[in-house]
């Protein structure tokens, strides 16, 4: 017999799927991210056309998904590379909180700078 | 409190389904106390096992509502969702039938895990002293009171996708034993825990910290093993 959903509702399960959620569409970006670089090449009247659609609201409100993901995916990193290489026990859920916290706080500074 | 509890219980071996069964509901009424008045006062082909009822023996762990837990000591009060509860047996393990689980793979792998204590001393020996506040001891203290319930090991995201991996309760048990200053079997016992159905398999999902029902963390030693064969390969010992 297998496991189901209710086995795996807890905080630590739920930092590993944000963490390779995040992980998966960050690497799906990334050719969009060359793509959108690549536009300087075509000149600056193109490249500065471009920038221009980067200011639309629904742009700023999708960076700021790409900035939080970031930061998820950072934190989350640095939480399991604490957790595997440093000598802590019982801090791992206090770990966790602060992880999902900074990745809050981190998509919350951009949002408010940009809007 | 209802009066009565209605209870779902796994019957038959892998391909089975839920039977339900309503027990009266009493005080401070334990799952294991549910089961056991089903299996003595409404269908005696009930099968399922325990020995202790006080949590020392691991024998009693089953699946109830979805998570894996040590029956004896897991108050219907604390699962019991709108007076129903489901009872199953432990997953990642063959069933034989109803609530029996055939462990023989779990406690193989700590074999393969070399989960032995390996020492040079004889009883014509003096004991061994070690210091209680030493490090190491220290380390051992935290991860020594597995009982053998099988339920990290159930719980175990890995154990499902691979099962081969050697799982949670045999890698803190490799744990305890790395930390040992008697034993000589360290090299074979990292070389054995070091392969890929070894301690880098975990992907840290804390199932088995979670679930613990003696509060231990595998993580942390699985981690802890993780590091020493970092360190041990560093140094071309592995």
């Amino acid at each position: 017999m297998k496991n189901d959903f209710r086995a795996r509702n807890h905080p630590a399960y739920w930092a590993f799927v944000v963490h390779r959620a995040s992980g998966l569409l960050l690497t799906l970006f990334l050719p969009a991210h060359f793509w959108a670089l690549g536009q300087a090449m075509g000149g600056e009247v193109q490249f500065d056309s471009f920038l221009r659609w980067t200011q639309e609201p629904f742009v700023k409100v999708a960076e700021t998904g790409l900035v939080l993901m970031l930061a998820a995916h950072m934190a989350g990193g640095m939480r399991l590379l604490m957790l595997e290489f440093m000598a802590w026990r019982d801090w791992q859920k206090s770990l966790l909180a602060v992880a999902a916290g900074a990745s809050l706080a981190a998509g919350l500074v951009f949002l408010l700078n940009v809007v | 409190m209802s009066e009565i509890l209605r209870v779902s219980v796994w019957r038959g071996e892998e391909a089975g389904g839920f039977q339900e069964f309503e027990v009266p509901r009493l005080e401070s009424q334990t799952v294991l106390d549910v089961v056991t008045y089903i299996q003595r006062s409404l269908d005696s082909t009930l099968s399922y096992r325990y020995a202790c009822r006080v949590g020392m023996c691991g024998s009693c762990a089953m699946t109830v509502n979805g998570k894996a837990r040590w029956t004896c000591r897991t108050h219907v009060a604390k699962v019991a969702d709108h007076g129903r509860v489901e009872i199953a047996p432990l997953t990642n393990l063959p069933v034989i039938k109803d609530l029996v689980t055939d462990m023989s793979e779990f406690f193989d792998k700590w074999s393969k895990a070399r989960g032995r204590f390996q020492g040079t001393q004889t009883r014509a020996d003096d004991f061994v002293r070690v210091s209680p506040e030493s490090p190491k001891r220290k380390q051992v203290d935290e991860a020594i009171e597995c009982i053998g319930c099988g339920v990290c090991y159930s719980s175990c995201d890995v154990v499902s996708w691979n099962p081969d991996y050697l799982g949670p309760a045999a890698l803190n048990r490799a744990w305890t034993l790395f930390n040992d200053v008697r034993d000589v079997d360290q090299k074979a016992r990292l070389t054995a825990v070091a392969g890929d159905a070894g301690c880098h398999a975990c992907h840290t999902h804390m199932n088995c910290t979670e679930r613990c029902p003696k509060q231990l963390s595998p993580t942390a030693g699985i981690a802890g093993l993780k590091r020493a064969i970092l360190a041990a390969a560093l140094k071309g010992e592995l």
